[in-house]
């Protein structure tokens, strides 16, 4: 009856959301008066888990899933789910989660709801908040079937210690050939850079910095503070950055605790696409940019001039701050 | 090859978002409805498949009778024909099921949709598509190519890309880079004209479990004001983000 997570690492170590999801599931698990039971896959050393709440692992060490599979780790899931007749697994929102969920949902029966903010707001009946229309409102959804999966969005609970005896059990669940039919020939990660998806620091640009060559401004900012680096739309467009770093509705979603846009005035899909993050700082010439309405800072100026000496400033506050 | 794009029929984003019904509906009063963006790039890529390929491409909505214009538009942009599955789209799993019943009777190669709807955001339409009728399937996926049966793809992942490969039939969740916004069709006139007679089908929904549903809305506590710092004062932004905000 214990509540499922699945605890994503990489490289064989626990992504920072691993820790998220523990955290909450600690709380549901209490308000529920149940246990939690973490399900890892080619993970090292789990016993990290203790510090946020985990009762058991169910350590799966498997060939098989070296490189990720969603219909392979799915299977993991669902049959980790059965092993503990789980009522409720909580999954985190990376790619690889958003991926493998629905496949979990189905071969459950489950209901599931992503992009769950907060704690339950009922556990009987079920129901959860959840961000809607592109973070311009929240729903309440109700889940009404035996099994329920809920998505934790990024970032909105945060990591809580709260130190627990850990079992550990190696699990071998069945992995059919035929979990294989999407074949991974290569990958391309972008290596010495904080990825925008595990960044808690964004640092961002716009159309204001008027060409690719003046982005050592932001990368110089972004290297004082551990940030990723990313842009807006437009930028994208006019291949002055990849788009891989595009964030906005139809580029990443961006849930940071910190995101700083330069040079960016802030167009509605930009603003949906990063509205999630928690404090948001813009730095423009033009004090009518949209952006300053949904900012927390603001500073009207000319970031040629400012970016620098903020990122001279916070070498300093940082130095004396270590 | 025969191609299905799973159209979303969602509110132009910059629509004002209200409820109605005390906060248990979806205001529609003056909001103008658009193809799901992430559906219009798949869309876009599936008419590049028609021109180059000779793909046949069909476009499927589940909604009621009001969605229709949004497949009229998807025909005017070069869709073959359309069907809409006469039902209220209110749980992830119940669309799913119809769109699978669909593909089962269509017998299509390859099945495009966006990976998330810009509505509800539930993103799990086409992984629970491909879990029910046990297809290959691909999320975030921002290229594909076809040779035969044949499937090379790029996934998007946290931090880069994966290159796939993998064969027909499969389903997959797309997103911007299957084509880029410049590539996105405007309906000329000759396209609106002749989407006008071209083949809408309308069939009736199958049972379906519905596991979830949406009880009520709320919008975000209104912001407080910026709060501006003098471009001469950055010591003052730094206080404000280590003492005030806790972020650095």
């Amino acid at each position: 009856m214990s509540i499922l997570i699945y605890a994503e690492s990489a490289e064989g170590k626990f992504r920072k959301v691993a820790f998220e999801l523990a955290s909450y599931a600690k709380k549901v698990a209490e308000s529920l008066g149940t246990t939690v039971t973490a399900v890892t896959v080619n993970t090292g050393d789990v016993s990290e888990l203790s510090k946020y709440g985990v009762d058991k692992v169910l350590k799966v060490t498997n060939a098989k899933l070296a490189g990720f599979s969603a219909k392979a780790y799915a299977d993991v899931i669902k049959q980790a789910a059965q092993k503990e007749s789980t009522k409720v697994v909580l999954l985190s929102s990376t790619t690889d989660s958003i991926y493998l969920a629905p496949l979990v949902a189905v071969s459950l029966e489950a209901g599931f709801a992503s992009n769950v903010v907060g704690l339950p707001v009922s556990t009987s009946p079920f129901q959860v908040k959840r961000n809607a229309f592109s973070n311009k409102a929240f729903n309440i959804t109700e889940i009404s079937s035996d099994v329920k999966i809920i998505g934790l969005a990024k970032n909105s609970y945060g990591i809580f210690e709260n130190a627990s005896t850990l079992t550990e059990e190696d699990f071998n669940p069945t992995i059919g050939d035929n979990d294989f039919g999407i074949k991974v020939e290569s990958v391309e990660k972008v290596t010495g850079k904080v990825s925008l998806a595990d960044a808690d620091i964004v640092v961002s640009g716009g159309r204001g910095l008027k060409g690719p060559e003046n982005w050592g401004l932001i990368e110089d900012l972004a290297a004082v503070l551990g940030a990723a680096t990313a842009c807006s739309k437009p930028v994208s467009d006019l291949g002055w950055r990849p788009h891989g770093e595009h964030v906005g509705q139809t580029g990443k979603p961006v849930a940071a605790n910190l995101y700083i846009a330069i040079g960016i005035s802030g167009a509605i899909q930009h603003i949906a696409g990063i509205n999630s993050s928690k404090v948001k700082v813009v730095i423009n010439s033009d004090a009518e940019a949209p952006f300053f309405k949904v900012a927390d800072y603001g500073i009207v100026g000319d970031a040629f001039d400012i970016v620098p000496k903020l990122t001279e400033k916070l070498k300093a506050f940082k130095a004396s701050n270590s | 090859m025969k191609i299905l794009v799973c159209i979303s029929h969602v509110p132009d984003t910059t629509s004002k978002i209200n409820f109605t019904n005390g906060d248990s509906q979806f205001d529609t009063n003056g909001v103008s409805f658009v193809i799901n963006p992430n559906d219009e790039f798949g869309l876009t890529r599936a008419i590049w498949f028609q021109e180059q390929q000779g793909a046949n491409v069909t476009v499927v909505n589940v909604g009621g009778p009001e969605t229709e214009p949004t497949l009229r538009k998807a025909l005017a942009i070069g869709a073959n024909d359309a069907i809409r599955v006469n039902a209220n789209p209110t749980d992830s799993f119940f669309v799913a099921k119809q769109l699978a019943e669909v593909i089962k009777n269509g017998g299509y190669d390859l099945v495009i949709a966006g990976k998330e709807s810009l509505d509800y955001n539930g993103g799990m339409v086409p992984g629970m598509i491909a879990g029910i009728l046990g297809s290959n399937f691909l999320n975030s996926c921002t290229e594909i190519t076809v040779d035969g049966a044949n499937v090379k793809a790029i996934r998007e992942i946290d931090g880069g890309r994966e290159t796939i490969s993998t064969t027909l039939p499969l389903i997959i969740g797309g997103q911007k880079g299957l084509v880029e916004e410049k590539d996105l069709r405007i309906p000329n006139m000759r396209g609106i004209m002749t989407a006008r007679t071209k083949p809408l089908i309308v069939v009736e929904a199958v049972d379906a479990s519905i596991n979830t549903k949406a009880v009520k809305f709320e919008k975000p506590a209104p912001k407080s004001a910026v709060k501006l710092v003098a471009a001469d004062n950055l010591d003052e932004l730094i206080n404000l983000l280590h003492n005030e905000a806790k972020v650095i």
